[in-house]
């Protein structure tokens, strides 16, 4: 099915079962543990061993020697595998620059270098430590990302965005910023670790694994091991969690099947999670110098936003300026990314990349203009509105209600009742603050197959290699299914995840729901077609209803029209290029947070936020708010406790276990309230849907942060703000 | 982990001998914090002894009014006790500041007491560090040592303690009851416990080898009004930056010890006649001497003002 044209009225506007919110169809697994991630997959195949990897112990340099003597010779182990043995195993694309395995040449910090395998796990762990490794070290490397020409600025990158004469637009604006705020690396941190279970059947290969992005792991895992893609089949039903760092297979998949290759049975690896921050990728550092001209009024007439971000190649990066370019109206602008070529561990996606980083920045930098102004920081925002891409006037946003999201949101948060003066608002021994800031993230596509299967019981199976990575893409897909179908969720099952299905868009980028469930869309027209074939019917005359296909006085339950046998259809959503030359898509919101501040110790506590999302068509509320919660928890760390630290001697992130590395626990979580607009954006898709669970995390942090000034009086630009940065600042107790 | 023998001991006197009977022997009582060591290969013991056995799991008067604690007396168990929180209350609130409830759970009052750093460069074998591997020099000095200690410390480690549980003890004069091999029983002041590294960071107390504790004893209660307040990044499973218990009486005369900035619980008693004085005065003193690095100076000004808000809460 091609979407060429904006949807319009369709059976989707209805929406008996689309848009409803109802529970999670996987939930009742996952709660009492019948849904098993990679690693536990004990019954998929015969004889499973287990490989424990070994990362490199230097930041850049090379491996002279791996002494196995000693490894072999420990108990339970079956056989080794190093890095000596193979050449570079590569990421199969440009944007995903790493080296998986191979070659004597270490690039970063836990780059993988062996996987020894054993009977037991205890054995292979043991047996890893015996392992003898001579590196060189070279010490000519990198790893300070503020002592970077691209961080001072000395670079002649070409901009991503120049419109009108920003220079003396700037210099001639009544009222100036010019700030330079800092983020550092994050890690994903998601619950379920890097795991595989490889299994050779010749030259044939399976792996029971956990990833986002089923199809382009299978070419990756081809290209690893040289076979043709349809000798490798990747099976991923179960993700605890991703936020990018699975959207490509990594190191755990190509050990565990070069380890299976060569030790003839099933091996299962997964990374230990001290080794995942610096083996796997991360969300890069950012230095952003943030300048922003307006006249005395408040409208913006000048942006520049240059970004200096670390990468392993020059393909990697927080690209911190994608949302700059088209958020906010200004004549003039210029926007430059530098990334740095660096040797620490390669950054790349972490949920909404870009926009996260940027946003945190940006958003701070816009409240400052509205306390230069002297104007509340949400009539700042709502002036400064654009309905057009503010680098082509020609091109309109599609739908964009970003000034409703903060009307809405100051409405329902009581924003008219706060304080602007900072450091003057008090609960007790708690500084009390508020803060704003707004979110915007494109809602992109990509082209999404599924096939439906009506069997002769009336019920309907969805299958698609979609994965659900803790999203509620089962429970979207199979709404759309039984929206379509005349059909309620419980007749409706589905299988996700698994290379043997279509092809669909995978999870990444925010793409994930609004492509797949098109996907769903797509497939189930074609079965209409196939049964209105069946009836000897046009399509277009056919109801289906409860369970029935009706036509004028008949009615047949949808079972019997297969007349005993399967009926199905597949098909899938391709996207226009109407979709992105004509409008720009993309979704919006507006954060509102109040934080208490202690006043003596600057201990920081999230009280309560409220977001507001305009994402066109909520496909089903429930599902979406907890991507939008779990967003806004996200950004909660992002703002005052994750920081990957780095040191800068020895080349890599300090604190990679999740002891060192905090996130927020429960105790941070404080009440937390979604808004969703009513909105549909016919570009979109045809249920005129886009994302919502990378949008639930742009901006968060900044609207922290801006609350944390509120509260305090001390504006700190370098993430995260804790409460060592506001010490010296805090108003007399 | 490398392999090891295990064995069950039966009496305290029985686990000291089994320890001293075996080279490179170490005792293991809820295991939090040995065997996710043993895991990594930090410690590599060649036999454990199992002290869980040994009817150490009692909380009893003492006959001078105190209390005594056995030695493998569950953390929970001890936050929960009706005297503890009462006649105690900083030592409860330390407590359930530690940890998570499922370790607390497991966790037991000597391993509490001998739990090890939590130095990330300790933690990675990769590194240099003279705690784990002496003479390696400290990779955290100059490196990322925002969690480390501001006094006590020394040229060759600046870890801190991560106790909390200690630092109430320690406030409260608590004692260590030991035996070894040969039966031989003492009582040291808690104080005397940790060492302070010196040029020999990897030895961390004064415990003969194959000594092990069977109690820890709290004097009779002093009264005042009892303080945990542990500053964090998140509020809640997390090491402290900085923690203050304190006792503090209705005159304003008292007692602190600090956690997150030394290699043991941190309490000066000549410094608390200050107390009175104010959080400033007393702090200057308590941390007189203090050697922080850049990455954690500000553990002195929140150590003064975490002491700050709880005087101002004991005049509440
Ligand atoms: C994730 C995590 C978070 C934590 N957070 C905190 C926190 O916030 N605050 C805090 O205070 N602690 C915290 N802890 C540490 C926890 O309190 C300790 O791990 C625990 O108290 C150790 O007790 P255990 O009985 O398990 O000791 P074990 O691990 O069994 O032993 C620890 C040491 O004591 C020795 N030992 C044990 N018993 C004896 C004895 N009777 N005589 C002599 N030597 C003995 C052992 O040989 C070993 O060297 C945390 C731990 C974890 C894993
Ligand atoms: S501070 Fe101590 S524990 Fe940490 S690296 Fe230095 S020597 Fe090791």
């Amino acid at each position: 099915m091609k979407f060429d044209s904006p949807a319009g009225e369709n059976l989707f506007d209805r929406a008996t079962v689309i848009g409803q919110p109802i529970h999670r169809i996987d939930g009742p697994l996952k709660v009492t543990g019948h849904a098993p991630y990679a690693y536990e997959r004990h019954a998929v195949v015969e004889g499973q061993v287990y490989g424990y990897p070994v990362g490199a112990g230097i930041a850049k340099g090379r491996i002279l020697a791996i002494d196995t003597t000693a490894a072999e010779a420990a108990p339970g182990v079956l056989g080794i595998v190093t890095t000596l043995e193979h050449d570079p195993i590569e990421g199969v694309f440009d944007y995903d620059p790493v080296r998986h395995f191979g070659g004597d040449e270490v690039l970063h910090y836990h780059q993988a270098i062996a996987v020894v395998v054993a009977e037991t796990f205890e054995q292979a762990r043991a047996a890893a430590n015996r392992l003898g490794i001579e590196y060189e070290r070279d010490d000519s490397a990198a790893f300070d990302l503020a002592a970077t020409p691209e961080a001072a600025g000395e670079t002649d990158t070409a901009p991503a965005q120049t419109v009108g004469d920003f220079e003396s637009a700037f210099a001639s604006a009544a009222v100036t910023l010019d700030e330079t705020y800092t983020t550092p690396a994050e890690s994903h941190a998601m619950m379920e670790p890097h795991a595989t279970i490889a299994a050779w059947d010749g030259d044939s290969v399976t792996l029971w694994t956990s990833n986002q992005m089923i199809a382009w792991g299978r070419g990756s895992i081809a290209k690893a091991f040289d076979v043709p893609a349809e000798n490798v089949r990747l099976d991923s039903p179960y993700i605890g969690g991703g936020f990018g760092v699975k959207l490509f297979v990594r190191s755990d998949a190509i050990m565990a099947g070069l380890a299976a290759r060569k030790v003839g049975r099933p091996v299962k690896v997964a990374l230990p999670r001290p080794m995942i921050a610096n083996n796997t990728t991360h969300r890069g550092e950012t230095i952003q110098r943030i300048r922003i001209g307006a006249d005395a009024d408040g409208r913006i007439t000048a942006i520049g936003h240059h970004n200096a971000t670390n990468a392993l190649t020059t393909a990697g990066g927080e690209n911190s300026t994608l949302p700059t370019v088209a958020f906010y109206a200004a004549a003039n602008r210029l926007v430059v990314n530098d990334p740095a070529r660096m040797d620490l561990p390669n950054s790349n996606a972490m949920r909404a990349p870009g926009e996260t980083a940027g946003l945190m920045a940006f958003e701070v930098a816009m409240d400052e203009m509205a306390e230069k102004l002297g104007m509340d920081p949400v009539e700042l925002r709502i002036l400064n509105d654009t309905q057009v891409d503010p680098g082509n006037p020609d091109i309109p946003f599609s739908d964009r209600h970003y000034v409703e999201c903060l009307n809405r949101g100051a409405e329902a948060f009581g924003w008219s009742s706060r304080n602007s003066a900072p450091g003057a608002t008090r609960d007790g021994v708690w500084l009390i603050g508020h803060g704003v800031a707004g979110a915007y993230r494109p809602a992109p596509v990509l082209a999404s197959g599924a096939r439906v299967v009506l069997t002769p019981d009336g019920r309907l199976r969805i299958e698609s290699d979609m994965t659900d990575i803790g999203t509620g893409s089962y429970t979207v897909m199979a709404q759309t299914a039984a929206e379509v179908m005349g059909l309620s969720v419980a007749d409706v099952s589905i299988g996700l995840g698994d290379s043997d299905f279509p092809v669909s868009a995978g999870s990444g980028g925010q793409w994930g729901a609004a492509s797949a469930t098109a996907g769903v869309y797509a497939a189930c027209v074609a079965l209409r077609q196939a049964i209105a074939e069946r009836l000897d019917m046009a399509e277009g005359d056919l109801t289906f209803e409860n369970g029935m296909v009706r036509t004028g006085n008949t009615s047949v339950p949808l079972g019997e029209v297969g007349g005993g046998t399967d009926l199905v259809g597949e098909d899938a959503i391709e996207f226009g290029a109407f979709r992105s030359q004509e409008v720009l898509v993309a979704t919006f919101g507006a954060h509102f947070v109040e934080v208490g501040v202690h006043a003596h110790t600057g201990e920081i506590r999230v009280r309560r936020m409220l977001a507001v999302c305009d994402a066109g068509r909520i496909l089903n509320p429930m599902t979406a708010r907890s991507q939008v919660i779990g967003a806004m928890t996200m950004g909660v760390g992002a703002a005052i406790m994750e920081e990957m630290a780095v040191d800068h001697r020895y080349g890599f992130f300090v604190n990679h276990d999740l002891a060192g590395y905090e996130v927020p626990v429960h105790f941070d979580i404080p009440s937390q309230d979604v808004i969703f607009l009513e909105t549909a954006d016919a570009y979109s898709t045809p249920l005129k849907a886009k994302g919502v669970g990378e949008l639930g995390l742009c901006g968060v942090s900044a609207a922290v942060a801006n609350a944390i000034t509120n509260a305090t009086g001390v504006r700190v630009r370098n993430y995260p703000v804790t409460l060592d940065k506001l010490l010296s600042g805090l108003p007399a107790a | 982990m490398r392999a090891f023998s295990y064995e069950r001991a039966t009496s305290p006197q029985g686990a000291a001998r089994a320890l001293a009977a075996t080279e490179g022997a170490k005792f293991i009582a809820g295991g939090t914090n040995l065997l996710d060591l043993m895991k990594l290969e930090i410690e590599t013991p060649t036999h454990l002894v199992d002290v869980n056995d040994l009817g150490l799991d009692t909380i009893e008067d003492s006959a001078d009014g105190g209390l005594r604690i056995g030695a493998m007396v569950r953390n929970t168990d001890l936050a929960a006790h009706a005297r503890v929180r009462r006649d105690y209350a900083v030592l409860t609130r330390a407590l359930v500041a530690g940890a998570s409830g499922q370790l607390r759970n497991k966790a037991t009052t000597a391993g509490n007491l001998l739990q090890r750093t939590r130095c990330p460069y300790f933690y990675d074998t990769n590194m240099p560090c003279n705690k784990r591997a002496p003479g390696s020099g400290c990779a955290a000095i100059d490196g990322y040592s925002r969690q480390l200690g501001i006094i006590g410390t020394s040229e060759a480690c600046i870890a801190t303690h991560p106790s909390d549980m200690a630092v109430a003890m320690r406030a409260l004069d608590a004692s260590v009851e030991t035996v070894n091999a040969d039966g031989d029983t003492r009582t040291m002041p808690l104080a005397d416990l940790h060492r302070l590294p010196g040029d020999t960071p990897e030895n961390e107390t004064t415990l003969e080898p194959g000594e092990m504790i069977t109690a820890v004893t709290l004097p009779p209660a002093i009264g005042g009004r009892h303080f945990y307040h542990k500053v964090r990044d998140r509020s809640s499973y997390a090491f402290a930056l900085v923690s203050v218990a304190a006792v503090v009486q209705a005159d304003g005369t008292g007692r602190v010890a600090l956690g997150g900035v030394a290699p043991k619980p941190w309490r000066r008693e000549e410094a608390e006649a200050a107390l009175p004085d104010g959080a400033a005065a007393a702090m200057a003193a308590i941390l007189d001497g203090a050697t922080p690095t850049d990455d954690n100076a500000f553990k002195v000004t929140l150590a003064e003002r975490t002491l700050t808000a709880v005087l101002a809460q004991a005049q509440e």
